[in-house]
């Protein structure tokens, strides 16, 4: 389904002026193990229900905020800045 | 006459036991050819369980593309051999799929674009796979209806021309399979949710579904874009993202494209079935979700995009459009095998926007590492360890294009 998203600046804007950055994760300390970075690189939780994530308002001001989005029914709950 | 009328089930309905060897969690294409297999091997106290319909998956909403015209030779190897299979499948199953092996062609409007297919067209050729970079003339005479004139938008160059690729009726595999395995003793069951995996001592011992617990030592993880959240039970996380891919179909027209057009610059891809309709994909959506509801964005950009290839479909309606849930892994490369610290559980999860073609070959694989214990050569470049050891089968430049 298609949906807006409310960018913390410039407000409600259909999702396709925005690009999707994922979901977060934290970054591991340098001295983290193989095993951690493998994680940290390419496992995710990928989760069906409210998910933190990343957004960067591509095609307005340009900046990158956080969100929940309840991904099952891409209901946004929230939107503010990191 | 009254025959005709007659309704005949495919599969039965079971009682769930309370034990079984092997516990397949999704109904698609996967699921239930790994059944069959598995059958075939004398392995027939088996459940295939799904929380809707049987097919209800991506498996009942692809566009239904068949091709091995892969980059890597991991890749090129493990798709061809499902070709293979699906060329004699309606005889062994005794269902006809209506496979039309009518040609597939991918199109190149830069010169970047010329030179990905020339690496593809020879690593298909070394691999024993029909393959050819084509020019102008040639696809002009295959494909009459399509715009070549060099001052379109984005002008075709060359192709990459694949014989054997095309199209096939995933509804009737998805049948045909479950009927197959139904009749050697499989039992299926839909409207079964499984909630938890239970473990004891690093081993897969029991499943706990909304219709009651089954015991078992042995769970396979077909549920594509739902297996985060299996695998999630066994405290794994999986390097996949689950994405909404669309398509849509229009209404019935006299046959006038006997090739699958793709082109990955315009993000289209276009067959037409025979039932005369076009059916038309696109890329994934560009954002994560587990919503299977389809977007009017989609339907501006799949018609802006084929009428770009094709203006001579202007007035031509679209019937319906849908969506589907694609499992995205890093490399475009599927996920297969066990997994380390969790005996018992195995993963046939990655399908991303083209695992429909792999149903046939996965399944039998999968079969063949449940009965020997061990993982069969095709399959091992695509274990789950592959992304600690640096070792991705990138499959990029040829699928994602999402077919
Ligand atoms: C629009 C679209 C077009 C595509 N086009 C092509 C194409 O042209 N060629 C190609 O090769 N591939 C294509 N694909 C990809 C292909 O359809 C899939 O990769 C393939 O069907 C996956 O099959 P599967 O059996 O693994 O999973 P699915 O068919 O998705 O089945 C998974 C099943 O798991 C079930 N499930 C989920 N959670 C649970 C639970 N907790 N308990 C029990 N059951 C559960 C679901 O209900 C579902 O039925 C396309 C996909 C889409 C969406
Ligand atoms: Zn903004």
């Amino acid at each position: 389904m298609s949906f807006l998203i409310s960018c913390p600046n410039c407000g409600a804007r259909s999702v396709y002026e925005f690009r999707f950055g994922g979901e977060i994760h934290d970054r591991p300390p340098v001295s983290a193990s193989e095993d951690e970075w493998t994680q940290y690189l390419y496992a995710r939780k990928n989760k069906s229900g409210p998910q933190e994530e990343w957004w960067y308002h591509r095609a307005g001001c340009r900046t990158w905020f956080k969100a929940v989005r309840e991904t099952a029914t891409n209901t946004v709950i929230e939107t503010r800045w990191p | 006459m009254l025959q005709l009328f007659r309704i005949q089930r495919l599969w039965r309905t079971h009682a769930l036991k309370d034990t079984y060897d092997v516990v397949i969690i999704g109904a698609g294409v996967h699921g239930l050819a790994t059944a069959y297999y598995l059958a075939k091997h004398g392995i027939t106290n088996v459940a295939v369980v799904d929380r809707w319909y049987v097919g209800s998956g991506a498996s009942g909403r692809n566009t239904a593309i068949i091709r091995s015209n892969y980059r890597t030779p991991e890749g090129v190897a493990f798709y061809d051999e499902s070709v293979k299979i699906y060329e004699h499948l309606g005889e062994e199953l005794n269902y006809n799929l209506l496979f039309s092996q009518q040609g597939h062609m991918t199109l190149a409007h830069t010169d970047a674009a010329i030179n990905g297919l020339r690496v593809r067209a020879e690593n298909n050729v070394l691999l024993g796979v029909n393959s050819r970079v084509i020019w102008p003339d040639e696809i002009a005479r295959l494909v009459p209806a399509m715009d070549m004139s060099a001052n379109a938008r984005y002008p075709i160059l060359a192709a990459l021309y694949h014989p054997p690729g095309g199209i096939i009726r995933h509804d009737a595999v998805v049948w045909g399979y479950a009927a197959a395995a139904d009749r050697m003793g499989v039992h299926i069951h839909p409207l079964t949710e499984v909630q938890g995996i239970g473990r004891s001592n690093g081993q897969v011992i029991s499943v706990k579904t909304t219709r009651g617990e089954i015991k078992t030592g042995a769970v396979v993880n077909a549920t594509a874009g739902w297996c985060s959240t299996i695998a999630k039970m066994v405290g794994v996380d999986l390097p996949v993202v689950t994405h909404p891919l669309q398509a849509l179909v229009t209404e019935p027209l006299k046959p006038f494209l006997d090739k699958v057009i793709v082109s990955a610059t315009l993000h289209v891809y276009v067959s037409q079935t025979d039932r005369g309709e076009l059916v038309i994909g696109e890329e994934i959506n560009p954002y994560s979700s587990y919503s299977n509801r389809s977007t009017l964005p989609f339907l501006e950009h799949a018609a802006e995009h084929t009428l770009a290839l094709f203006p001579c479909l202007k007035q031509v309606r679209v019937l319906r459009q849908w969506a589907g849930l694609c499992d995205m892994t890093p490399d475009y490369s599927p996920i297969m095998g066990e997994v380390e610290g969790v005996k018992g559980f195995i993963l046939d999860v990655g399908w991303g926007t083209y695992g429909f073609k792999a149903g046939p070959i996965s399944g039998k694989m999968i079969a063949e590492l449940i009965v020997t214990g061990k993982t069969p050569d095709l399959i091992r470049p695509f274990r789950l360890s592959r992304f600690r050891e640096d070792a991705l089968v990138g499959e990029k430049a040829a699928a994602a294009v999402s077919h």
